[in-house]
């Protein structure tokens, strides 16, 4: 299973082997990773989920949708070029090492 | 009864329990903090349970919405499989079912809502079925699975955002499927008429089988398990499984014998302050009582979120208000509805973009201001429609009806 990284707001990082099909959202809520909230279970519709993919990797990454785009414009904490919604991103073989920044807050 | 810290206690681990939990702690609490949840699952999204859980897209990992060790990290004690069979808000305890007695210095009450039950006879019957926890989905799949061996049809009562959601994910699983709404049109509390129809459309164009005006008189079934559906007109709609969908009812009873003021709910102020001091409520078990006196029930994600934030603030002496425009979402097949406001009482409406598109947002006015808007697909209208209903600024008719006007703009000013 791939190895994705996520680095909680405390600057702890946590390295989860997740099956391919789940979100990124999912994978950390399942496996207590604090800083996300994903309050809408992940269906796009509360920005709560929101990260700072590796920049280098983006481009790696389907484009966001348009749905996802708007609801990044409403996320709390800063947004910047790499922000993307966790939920919005499957796990796959490609994406194997992938390190997310989770950002201060969520709400 | 001692002096020392008891800590805070919290009914219901749903999203308004958990949020007070966590929000507690964010807040500087350094007590104990229990959440006790009737369910034997640790806190889990409810929102998939209709959609991607009942399509079979996910697994129970995937439904977690905080993992047992996480709340543990924050030294949250998380007790599942519990029932409150008591609250005494004078000797500040409650009691459980097992007889084991809890004292509190704060309690948080975030006991949900249960589904209304069919008021006809044979609504017992084994395959009627209601949708509110991850066990009652796990029921409906297996009587998917159960229609789809047998070529059986799927009948759901009520036409609501919960009927619906069902009816598109049993279609997305090839079953056949009739809505039965006993009023004339879908989502008639929530939705506008050309809205309510443009929904008909969208389900009748998917396979649905809508009847409007349908007054279920009984269930049939055989050997105890449903067979059939029958309306006051003498239809027969036979069934291997009917949801029903006829809204739900907060549970209150706890608050209301523990001497807590409730009114189709646990009445609370927009701080989620009950009428008892050191008791909060949040959720879909409130009624908040606005400055006109009237009481409006949210059953939401957000309501959960915000209020269960609101209840934190309240336990630990602050005001924190929650008054932000309610919004909402339901997605069925690809299209997702985001409503902001509410949109009762609007006299006039804008379409913005064209229902024919599936694109597009329907703004609710009232005497000329702006109440709600309903979007489909069009998350940018939605957000922004959540901006200008928190800031009070009205577009005309005019305005929001012209795609090229940028109606972002008029907050700026």
């Amino acid at each position: 299973m791939p190895n994705i990284t996520y680095i909680e707001p405390s600057g702890q990082s946590v390295t989860l082997s997740l099956p391919v099909g789940w979100n990124l959202m999912q994978g950390a809520t399942a496996n207590g990773v604090d800083g996300i909230l994903g309050e809408c279970g992940g269906s796009c519709a509360c920005a709560t989920c929101h990260c700072y993919v590796d920049a280098s990797r983006l481009g790696e990454l389907p484009p966001p949708s348009e749905g996802e785009l708007a609801m990044l414009a409403n996320v709390s904490s800063e947004r910047r070029p790499n922000s993307r919604l966790a939920c919005q991103i499957k796990v796959s073989d490609a994406l194997d090492g992938l390190v997310v920044t989770l950002p201060p807050t969520q709400e | 009864m001692s002096n020392a810290a008891q800590g805070m206690v919290i009914i219901g681990a749903g999203q308004a329990g958990v949020q007070v939990s966590e929000s507690l702690r964010a807040g500087g609490y350094a007590g104990a903090i229990t959440l006790l949840g009737d369910e034997p699952h640790p806190p889990y999204h409810r929102p998939p349970l209709s959609k991607a859980w009942l399509a079979g897209e996910i697994d129970a990992a995937q439904l977690t919405m905080r993992a047992p060790e996480a709340l543990a990290r924050k030294n949250i004690t998380l007790r599942t499989g519990v029932k409150v069979s008591a609250i005494d808000t004078a000797a500040r305890t409650v009691t459980l079912s097992d007889g084991s007695v809890l004292a509190y210095d704060g309690l948080a009450l975030a006991t949900g809502a249960t589904p209304r039950a069919l008021p006809v006879p044979g609504a017992d019957a084994d395959g009627v079925l209601a949708l509110r926890t991850r066990d009652d989905a796990s029921a409906i799949v297996s009587h998917l699975q159960y229609c789809d061996e047998k070529g059986l049809p799927v009948v759901v009562i009520g036409g609501g955002f919960i009927g619906l959601e069902v009816a598109a994910t049993a279609r997305k699983r090839g079953l056949a499927v009739t809505v039965l709404e006993a009023a004339p049109r879908l989502l008639g509390r929530v939705l506008a008429p050309l809205l309510s129809d443009w929904y008909a459309q969208l389900h009748t164009d998917h396979g649905v089988g809508i009847v409007f005006n349908a007054q279920v008189s009984a269930i049939d079934s055989k050997d105890g398990h449903v067979t059939a559906v029958t309306t006051a007109d003498g239809r027969r709609f036979p069934a291997g499984l009917v949801i029903v969908g006829i809204g739900v009812t907060a549970n209150d009873s706890l608050a209301k014998a523990a001497g807590i003021e409730c009114d189709r709910g646990i009445v609370v102020d927009a701080c989620a302050h009950t009428s008892v001091p050191g008791v909060v409520a949040a959720g879909d078990c409130t009624a908040r009582r606005l400055p006109d006196g009237s009481l409006l029930r949210l059953e939401s994600v957000q309501n959960a979120s915000e209020q269960g934030r609101s209840a934190a603030a309240a336990l630990l002496g602050q005001e924190r208000s929650f008054v932000a425009t309610p919004w909402f979402w339901s997605d069925q097949y690809d299209k997702k509805l985001q409503m902001a406001g509410l949109s009762s009482g609007a006299d006039h409406w804008a379409v913005r973009g064209t229902l024919a598109s599936g694109a597009f947002s329907v703004f609710h006015f009232r005497g000329g201001k702006l109440i709600a808007v309903d979007s489909v697909n069009a998350s940018k209208d939605h957000l922004l429609a959540r901006k200008l209903l928190d800031a009070g600024v009205s577009p005309t008719l005019a305005q929001t009806a012209d795609t090229t006007f940028d109606l972002a703009g008029l907050l700026e000013k």
